[in-house]
């Protein structure tokens, strides 16, 4: 079946057997391994992506149920050779170590941020519920988050 | 963890879904956000050899004031619910439960049409329209019926809807009382998540407040009748203690 | 704590942020998965469902039928294949059973996700549909689970070995000793605990990619691995292959935690499947199968008797010790209980002590090395019985712990089990942790709570640890029949044009080596973090190592690097000396460059002195050219990080449920060369040991099934289960090494877990409750209040 899609700005199309899953689809047919897989059961977020601005989990959507939107993964996020002020974030506060989960943190806590003006700790964790993380405990994650929930403006 | 191979057909009309329903029967199966269906797809617990994915018909994403109701596409999103106005103002328990499914990432694509149509026990979204009597709203093939959510849910993840059915549309009844799980609309509604092979509704505490016993001694009865089963979270006996507790914590909630 | 800038000299010790992110942040880090490999084949395996089952036939035909379907296996198929059986480096005593392990079974599964057959296929989507359609024939036979079952060999894992004992190992330094202080006693404390198991569960699951280059007969081994130079050797003996013709690189790797510290049988298949099929042969992970096999941590029954005086001063410590083998030995599974066995004593100064394991098979998944591996079990025990301990005495738990500490004038510390402690003041971070949780403010609102009848009822648990790590001196390894050394090796040059290049044998997996290296160097040398170069983790460019594991990479490799550095700078201190015509004392050195005492225009930059060390133009007689030296360390000791943790929890009467409200933690690794990387690591180690002892258990049925085989079903943490973490420290230099650092990568774990449940018992002391097994969930703990007693899952 045939998709057409952007990804990270960029038209794509392509044949694609049903069953594909978007992340497999991103990884192997765009070229694009910063999305990874950790649990293929949509527990640990690590596929996190943005369709249409939203977060969803990449290993939980069939490549074709994305025909037509617009994608955006952990390589869309920096412009102009700047990261994203939320990666930015999560290196000034040491919020990853092995950074396998963190692409997916990234792209979750891009979505958190676009949905909510204003967001308390408790908040943050709640709303990173989705991703796990096994080497940093949260705490620099939950920490970065809100660093980069402080400078808003430079989020836009 | 990959899927069976299947055939994939995106539908832009409910008929044209139905269409497709009739012709493949009990071969195929209705796709929405996919958050349900998928994962037991992938463990290969799930084999449909077609799947018609719904979840385009946009039609259907809807929270409309309907008089006495809400009425809720079924194709409507977690999400959606969650920040929905009219849900906000006239059934915020409903707002609020949505705002607890899963995580961000699965409200994002998860819908309550897909929710109820899955009919796992272990869901909220089930418990709360059953709570708040609720109407749910079928198309097939003869045209369009209405299922009180009371008889609905059938069994592990069985419901009354046929292999040539689609959910289109959920009716609850206003309520203005904010609760965890017990809602209040002139008589009391209390459903139970996990607490049997279908969301139930305790029967024993609702009839309790009925006749005017007290929060307390209606909670206590809330695990009557129930035959819960028991897994790596609880067993039957905590379970049962747990409904009474937490059913009596919904009602001060409500009441307060 | 402000981040400091990439500086110069005095760097170590700043908390500079880490050079690895950007690569990690921006998604261009290369996981083993991520690896673009042309024509690469894909593994799909097909596992054992049953826990105990002969396998009377494999029939691939169907499998080989489908299209895209290149190849298929039974284990009997690659039987020759194994020149060995895979590897176990660590018999713990000369008469332990190890009975073989191939890679693929063959006759006999031992555990449900024993592999018995391979396919080999275009796609992965493709294998995994053929890996379906293998049909085995099982000859289903009873499960081994239980482990004080296990012992009585009713059943047997292994039948040709008669018994489920794999080996006993004791070590009392003197029995009377033992009897005398049990038989004086005033207060005794006799408890059993339950270690259970647990899923290790790094975000990345295990891959594996083997390249040949089929007319040399060599081999690249791309794996997510802690250890590539350990699998190097291991995959050669394994294979029949040379080590010169193999080449192992750990590229990017998602986290380990002791389960990438092993040799598994994916990397011996995929590697002889490339042999066979003279094709690069890929296999990743799923979760189901990293659950299943890929190793597991703890598994032991723990029984502790303290003997105490009237004080409740520890007199001896006397241990007994299950611990579940699984279905196999592992690469070091045997020794695992061995790391723990010298700290049962804990942070204590106690005389008599006597410690016996015995390694137990079940027909359950391999287990072996979880972060903190023996050091954890063993601070459990002692930690929750000496809370018991206070109870009988009817002294606060920090009351009794203080009269019990190794005091800070008896380091260095010579222990009953027969170890050296190098440094501790365990006092001080005790008195340090206690003031920063407010512990006088927890103890009164407890005391508030319970008189005005709270539901919520509050807890407060201590831990006080103190573990061994830097694994190790050689000659100790040597003594516990380990098959490896201890050291680390480095080398440092500097390059032509005057930036530096470290090559490490240390494998890093997240913990930020690279950062902390080229800190060490710069610090060193004085120049910028920047200008150094670190190269790991491929043997073809960094081809010693003895890889990352038991908090060994500071202190042994990290000490390397220095050394080396040294080295480095003492040789470009002979050159400047000779070619500035001076005495090499008369030198210094200050921003990298050096100076004539007393004349600083006449100087030489450390890059000009590589340049002329390049040139070799104008060298003194005798002396190589070029700016590098090579160390390979192996530590005098282990290092003795030490500190105090405190857990504020609350327990709902009700519902069971536990909240993790508060946690402080005061750790002492000794000098920190990155605080940032430090706390980092101690945030971590934490939430892995609050969940032990919270959430996580690897939950098998009387049929020897995993039940928790998704993150569905084993409940891994999420920042919405745990608060933010209270961090103090203390530093006492480590006397081992010359920059005085000790290792904090396990020590979270360790002490996190006794923390927590010292906690919930302690909310719970109203209800008469003393014990609770792991991990405490709501049921656990309403079985408890209601004096029902322990309830058994299985």
């Amino acid at each position: 079946m045939r998709v057409r899609l952007s990804v990270n700005g960029a038209s794509q199309e392509h044949e694609v057997e049903p069953r594909l899953l978007l992340v497999h689809y991103l990884r192997e047919v765009v070229g694009l391994t910063g999305t990874n897989v950790g649990c293929d059961t949509s527990s640990c977020g690590a596929c996190t992506v943005l369709m249409d601005g939203e977060s969803i989990k990449s290993c939980t959507v069939l490549a074709v149920q994305a025909d037509g939107t617009e994608i955006t993964t952990i390589e869309g996020m920096a412009q102009d050779g700047a990261m994203h002020p939320i990666q930015e974030a999560f290196r000034e506060h040491h919020a990853l170590q092995c950074g396998y989960c963190t692409p997916g943190m990234v792209m979750a806590a891009a979505s958190l941020l676009k949905e909510h003006a204003d967001l308390t700790e408790a908040e943050v964790r709640e709303g990173l519920e989705g991703n796990l993380c096994r080497c940093t405990g949260y705490h620099n994650i939950v920490k970065a988050v809100l660093a980069a929930a402080g400078d808003r403006e430079a989020l836009v | 963890m990959i899927p069976v191979a299947f055939d994939y057909q995106r539908v832009s009309s409910v008929d044209e879904a139905l269409g497709l329903l009739a012709t493949h029967g009990d071969e195929a199966k209705l796709l929405a956000g996919g958050h349900s269906l998928l994962p037991l797809m992938k463990l290969r617990l799930a084999v449909p050899s077609v799947l018609v994915d719904v979840g385009r018909l946009h039609d259907l994403s809807y929270v409309r004031d309907a008089g006495d109701h809400v009425a809720i596409g079924a194709l409507t999103r977690h999400r959606d619910l969650e920040t929905s106005e009219l849900l906000a103002a006239q059934v915020p328990i409903l707002a609020h439960v949505a705002g607890q499914v899963g995580d961000p990432q699965v409200r994002h694509r998860g819908t309550i049409g897909g929710s109820l149509a899955h009919g796992d026990p272990a869901s909220d979204l089930p418990a709360v329209v059953l709570a708040l009597g609720g109407t749910l709203v079928a198309r097939g093939p003869g045209g369009e019926r209405t299922i009180e959510a009371r008889s609905f849910f059938e069994g592990f993840l069985q419901t009354a809807l046929g292999p040539d059915e689609l959910l289109t549309e959920i009716r609850v009844p206003k309520a203005t009382i904010v609760g965890a799980a017990a809602v209040r609309n002139g008589t009391t509604g209390v459903a139970l998540v996990n607490m049997g092979s279908t969301p139930l509704r305790a029967s024993a505490t609702e009839a309790a407040l009925a006749a005017g016993a007290s929060i307390g001694d209606a909670a206590a009865v809330a695990a009557e009748g129930t035959e819960p089963s028991g897994d790596l979270n609880a067993s039957p006996d905590f379970r049962r203690h747990l409904a009474t507790v937490l059913v009596r914590r919904a009602l001060e909630e409500a009441a307060s | 704590m402000t981040v400091a800038d990439a500086g110069v000299a005095g760097v170590v010790g700043t908390p500079m942020t880490r050079r690895e992110d950007p690569g990690l942040l921006s998604g261009e880090a290369r996981f083993v998965d991520d690896l673009v490999v042309p024509g690469a084949l894909h593994v799909g395996l097909v596992r054992s469902p049953h826990a105990n089952a002969r396998i009377r036939s494999v029939d691939t035909s169907a499998a080989m039928a489908l299209p895209g379907v290149v190849a298929a296996f039974s284990g009997a198929d690659l039987r020759d294949e194994w020149a060995q059986p895979l590897p176990c480096a660590w018999p713990v005593t000369p008469e332990m059973l190890n009975p073989a392990h191939l890679p693929l079974a063959v006759e006999h599964a031992r555990y449900a996700g024993d592999a018995v057959a391979a396919v080999v296929a275009e796609s992965a989507y493709v294998a995994e549909d053929a890996a379906a359609l293998v049909a085995v024939d099982y000859d289903v036979l009873p499960a081994v689970v239980d482990l004080e079952d296990a012992v009585a060999d009713r059943a047997l894992v292994h039948p040709e070995l008669s018994t489920n004992t794999a080996y006993t190992w004791e070590l009392t330094p003197e029995p009377e000793a033992v009897e005398r202080a049990f038989a004086e006693a005033v207060h005794t404390v006799s408890e059993r605990y339950v270690q259970q198991r647990l899923i290790p569960e790094a975000m990345e699951p295990r891959g594996v990619c083997v390249v040949p280059q089929p007319f040399g007969d060599e081999y690249t081994v791309y794996s997510a691995t802690q250890i590539p130079h350990i699998l190097k050797v291991m995959l050669g003996l394994s294979l029949g292959v040379a080590e010169t013709k193999l080449r192992v690189v750990a590229p990017a790797v998602g986290g380990g935690f002791g389960s990438k510290l092993n040799v598994y049988a994916e990397e011996l298949l995929c590697a002889a499947l490339a042999r066979r099929l003279k094709r690069p042969v890929r296999w990743n992970e799923d979760r189901t199968e990293n659950a299943q096999a890929t190793i597991q941590g703890r598994g032991q029954i723990q029984h502790i008797e303290l003997a105490a005086d009237g004080d409740g001063k520890i007199r001896a410590v006397r241990v007994r010790l299950l611990a579940d083998m699984g279905a196999y030995l592992q690469l070091v599974t045997p020794g695992i209980p061995l790391l723990g066995a010298f700290l049962y004593h804990g942070a204590y100064d106690v005389p008599a002590y006597s410690f016996v394991c015995t390694g137990v098979f079940t027909t359950k998944t391999p287990t072996d090395a979880y972060r903190g591996a023996g050091r954890p079990e063993a601070t459990y025990a002692i930690e929750r019985a000496i809370d018991a301990l206070a109870g009988k005495v009817g002294v606060d738990p920090a009351e009794i712990r203080r009269r019990n500490f190794i005091p800070r004038e008896a380091f260095p510390y010579s222990s009953a089990p027969g170890l050296v402690f190098d440094s501790g003041d365990y006092e001080g971070s005790l008195g340090k942790a206690l003031d920063l949780a407010g512990y006088d403010d927890l103890r009164a609102e407890q005391r508030a709570r319970r008189a005005r009848g709270s539901t919520r009822h509050l807890g407060v648990g201590l831990s006080s640890y103190v573990e061994m790590c830097g694994l190790a001196p050689s000659r100790v390894l040597a003594s516990l029949n380990y098959s490896a050394g201890g050291w680390e090796a480095a080398t440092v040059r500097i390059l032509p044009t005057g930036t530096a290049q470290v090559v490490t044998g240390t494998s890093p997996h997240g913990q930020g080596h690279v950062t902390s290296w080229s800190m060490i160097v710069a610090d060193k040398l004085g120049i910028s973090p920047d200008e150094v170069e670190v190269l790991h983790s491929d043997t073809a460019v960094a081809p010693h190592g003895m890889d990352t594991y038991g908090s060994r990479s500071v202190s042994v490799g990290g000490t390397a690097v220095f050394l080396a550095a040294e080295r480095v700078l003492t040789k470009a201190r002979t050159i400047a000396a000779h070619q500035l015509e001076v005495a090499e004392e008369d030198l210094e050195l200050s921003g990298g460059t050096f100076a004539v005492r007393g004349s600083p225009e006449r100087s030489m930059a450390l890059a000009t002195i590589a340049f002329e060390a390049f040139t070799a133009h104008n060298l003194p007689d005798g002396l190589e050219p070029t700016l590098e030296a090579s160390v390979t360390w192996d530590p005098p000791n282990f290092t003795f990080p030490f500190g105090t943790h405190v857990a504020v929890v609350e327990v709902d009467e009700e519902t069971g449920r536990v909240d993790l409200v508060r946690y402080v933690a005061v750790d002492d690794c000794g000098e920190q060369v990155n605080p940032l990387i430090v706390e980092g690591q101690v945030h971590g180690g934490i939430v892995q040991g609050v969940a032990q002892a919270l959430w996580e258990e690897a939950v098998y049925d009387q049929d020897g099934n995993l039940l928790t085989t998704t993150l569905t079903d084993y409940l891994v943490p999420s920042a919405a289960e745990v608060p933010s973490i209270e961090v103090g420290r203390t530093v006492t230099p480590s006397p081992t090494n010359p920059m005085g650092v000790k290792g904090v990568g396990e020590t979270g774990t360790i002490a996190a877990t006794p923390a927590v449940m010292n906690a919930v018992i302690d909310a719970l002391a109203p209800f008469g409750v003393r014990d609770l097994d792991m991990p405490a969930t709501p049921e656990r703990v309403w079985h408890a209040i209601r004096g029902i007693g322990q309830e058994g899952r299985q």
